[in-house]
């Protein structure tokens, strides 16, 4: 920065300030020429617009700080001396627990259009991962948000979430519990070290952020072609051309905002957090808000312990997927060893399992008291693992071919992740034992009693199985999709998917795009 | 009227989800009311306020507490300054400060007051309600999923007698769309119960109605300058992307 001569301003101020401080110099070349692809879809609004809801944020939640009450005896009266007493209060209030809703929105789609169009891939990496980091900061912003108006589900997500790191071995329950809560429990301690993390945190979003575009302007864009621009004739400087585009994507995006703030500010909240919070009444349903109930069903989805066996044959499948699938060429083992890895990887971990779920057969090592993941702590790394294969997903995918456009096989592989992470998504959003479908096999009459729900009336002997798909076998099935797209999928794409035959440059592929339109 | 019976069917279409995710699928569907605040452009039914403040008034407060609303909100029923300090001064409250002697007292209640509660705290009430806390109805209908609606089918959804097996101890009573059935609270209301003065039918329905009115009102104070500015919004937007849009494309028109 500032090394190369400069221009120079006709306006005097302009001039003389730049001539100390090149910031206009500076905007001019990162903001008004910067050499941006002319085939951007409206998928590249998303950035602009997530950064509109950042700075949406930040405005409406200093201002809400002004009139806010960290305490647990007030925090709900000051929410709701907002949205009642304060002039525009209700405005205040409707725009940022939407704007909650709408950052994540823009967000996903603006993860999705990366994950879609390849923006992962080298040289682009580093700037993919500083996205996974504000992501992970917007989620626990978010979280700690939620907290602060002292409702009912406010202080019971609370629990239910924070009580995970007791899961963590060694220092959950003695260290990183007491600091996060302050207590042993939720209390005021909470709250107040929540409003001051909430203050902190969206600044420290704004500073990654900062270095995310940092990041985009060294590398410059990915585009839905995925191939670099090669010159002049592929570009458009960014101002008017994209400015004025992502200016209009913008107000659309504000309407559907608008609607929500406007006319149904609470459909995306819970009505429970209208109760004022209460540690002594548990509500029936937990849950959390929306954007986070993909991760809460993969939380939720692992129900079994790790034992040793799963272990074990998790491990040997990871050393056959590394060495013949990662490698091109095995370094260390051979053909048949590959195989032998693989049915005894898969072996060992389907008895882990089965002796998981078959207590009664007393395998050794397989009790609840001797392994060394219970479910919950698996949940827990399931849920991070989740979000943790995001910052990795540029090696997992290590096709040369960046855009889905000309990977037929790894565009239905995105496409059918997207579906599972919404499936998740609704799964996480309904109780653990809700039954989709469900069958009867056996004594007919036995069958009649227990739909009329007199399963005591059977009698001993004539007990029926009943098969039932039930709400947590859903989120198991997807959390495996989920998991295999990364960790199978991907790689074995990646060596495998021929992919199409990329267009020379981006200027042709527009030229011969248009004559087509104009033919 | 074209735009807005099609901004009445894409909220109607719209708010579902939240209702759906929060009910749970507990209990018979909850029945829709065709209420005056609902769609687009709805605004409060003042007359039908000012007779649901006279059923809170003459029963659900003898239970329930409203503490977030102030006697000064009344004006949005429609009453004016003189008679929402007659109405406050029915009242007595025990003023916050004491006074020059140091000694606590009481006073008649001003404008400036909340609504008064029945109760001292939550454990007098509880006491006072076989060990059943009667909840705060500042909130109420926001505080219920599908709330206005709920409220309604609460009152009006008692039986006298539980179905066929079921059976409610004494001091509960069977209530059709209340979750788990068996509620506290006996049947608020009966026939012929408040007096109106206007003429209107003095029907449970109609006591459930304006008795919602105004809850839903007391939850929500501020739902018409919310409607009417949202209006403005939105159509400000609409012109404003019309505008960008032709901008957008006046200055691509030689990028193609």
């Amino acid at each position: 920065m500032g090394h190369a001569p400069r221009e120079g301003f006709d306006n005097p101020i302009i001039e003389w300030v730049d001539s100390r401080l090149p910031i206009f110099t500076m905007m001019q070349k990162e903001y008004g020429v910067f050499p941006t692809p002319r085939n951007f879809n409206w998928f590249w609004n998303f950035g602009a617009i997530a950064m509109f809801m950042l700075i949406t944020m930040i405005v409406t939640g200093i201002v809400l700080a002004m009139h806010y009450t960290a305490d647990t005896k007030l925090a709900f009266d000051s929410v709701e001396r907002i949205t009642r007493d304060v002039n525009g209060g209700w405005l205040l209030r409707n725009l940022h627990m939407n704007g909650a809703s709408f950052f994540f929105i823009a967000v996903y789609i603006h993860m999705f259009r990366g994950i879609y169009y390849g923006s992962y891939k080298g040289p682009r990496e580093l700037l993919w991962i500083l996205g996974v980091v504000i992501f992970l900061l917007m989620m626990a912003t978010a979280f700690i948000g939620y907290v602060l108006p002292w409702g009912q589900m406010s202080l019971w997500g609370a629990t239910v979430i924070t009580n995970l790191f007791s899961a963590i071995p060694f220092v959950g329950e003695q260290y990183i519990m007491p600091l996060l809560l302050g207590g042993f429990s939720i209390d005021n301690a909470t709250l107040t070290r929540f409003f001051a993390l909430h203050y902190l945190l969206p600044f420290v979003i704004f500073a990654v952020v900062f270095l995310h575009i940092w990041a985009l302007h060294v590398t410059g864009s990915n585009n839905p072609l995925g191939i670099e621009p090669k010159g002049p004739q592929d570009t458009l400087p960014f101002h008017p051309y994209y400015t004025m585009k992502d200016f209009f994507g913008m107000i659309i995006f504000m309407i559907l905002y608008a609607w929500f703030v406007f006319y149904a500010p609470d459909a995306l909240g819970h009505p429970d957090n209208y109760i004022p919070a209460n540690p002594l009444v548990t509500p029936p349903h937990i849950v959390p808000e929306w954007y986070f109930l993909p991760f809460y069903a993969i939380l939720r989805a692992i129900t079994f312990n790790f034992n040793l066996f799963m272990l074990a044959g998790l491990g040997l499948l990871a050393v056959f997927m590394v060495e013949f699938i990662w490698r091109y060429k095995p370094k260390y083992l051979s053909g048949a060893q590959g195989i032998l890895l693989l049915v005894a990887g898969s072996g060992l971990a389907v008895f882990g399992l089965l002796a998981d779920f078959n207590q009664t057969w007393a395998i050794p090592m397989t009790a609840s008291t001797d392994v060394p993941i219970s479910a919950k702590f698996g949940g827990v790394l399931a849920m991070f693992g989740s979000i943790g294969l995001l910052v990795v997903l540029p090696w997992l995918d290590s096709h040369p071919i960046r855009s889905a456009r000309f990977r037929p096989l790894f565009r239905i592989a995105v496409l059918v992740f997207t579906l599972s992470v919404f499936i998740l998504g609704y799964a996480g959003s309904q109780p653990s034992d809700k039954v989709y479908l469900s069958t009867c096999l056996g004594d007919a009459q036995a069958c009649e009693a227990i739909e009329h729900g007199n399963a005591d009336h059977i009698e001993a002997g004539h007990e029926p199985t009943v098969l039932a798909l039930d709400n947590t076998m859903v989120a198991q099935a997807f959390t495996a999709l989920y998991f295999s797209f990364f960790l199978i999928i991907l790689p074995l794409l990646s060596r495998f998917e021929k992919g199409r035959e990329l267009p020379t440059s981006i200027h042709e592929a527009v030229l011969a795009k248009k004559q087509k339109a104009g033919a | 009227m074209f735009i807005r019976n099609v901004l009445t069917t894409l909220i109607i279409g719209l708010t579902p989800v939240s209702a759906a995710l929060a009910s749970g699928g507990d209990g018979p569907a909850i029945p829709s009311q065709d209420w005056s605040f609902s769609g687009a452009f709805g605004t409060y039914d003042k007359a039908a306020m000012q007779r649901g403040y006279k059923i809170y008034r003459e029963v659900c407060s003898s239970c329930h507490a409203m503490k977030r609303v102030y006697f000064r909100n009344l004006e949005a029923l429609g009453y004016n300054e003189a008679q929402i300090k007659n109405i406050a001064a029915e009242y007595t409250v025990i003023n916050k400060e004491p006074n020059d002697e140091g000694e606590m007292f009481e006073r008649p209640a001003l404008p400036s007051d909340a609504f008064i509660s029945p109760f001292a705290n939550d454990n007098a009430a509880k006491y006072a309600n076989g060990g059943a806390l009667p909840p705060d109805l500042s909130l109420i209908t926001k505080a219920r999923g599908n709330g206005s609606n709920y409220v309604h089918a609460l009152i009006t959804g008692y039986e006298e007698h539980p179905p066929h097996g079921e059976e409610v101890a004494e001091g509960q009573y069977w209530n059709t769309y209340f979750p788990g059935h068996k509620l506290s609270m006996a049947p608020p209301l009966m026939e012929g119960q408040v007096s109106y003065e206007d003429g209107t039918p003095e029907t449970l329905d109609q006591y459930a109605q304006d008795v919602v009115q105004f809850l839903t009102w007391g939850a929500d104070p501020h739902m018409e300058e919310r409607k009417s500015t949202g209006f403005k919004v939105i159509i400000f937007l609409l012109m404003f992307a019309g505008v960008m849009l032709s901008v957008k494309r006046k200055i691509w028109s030689d990028a193609h």
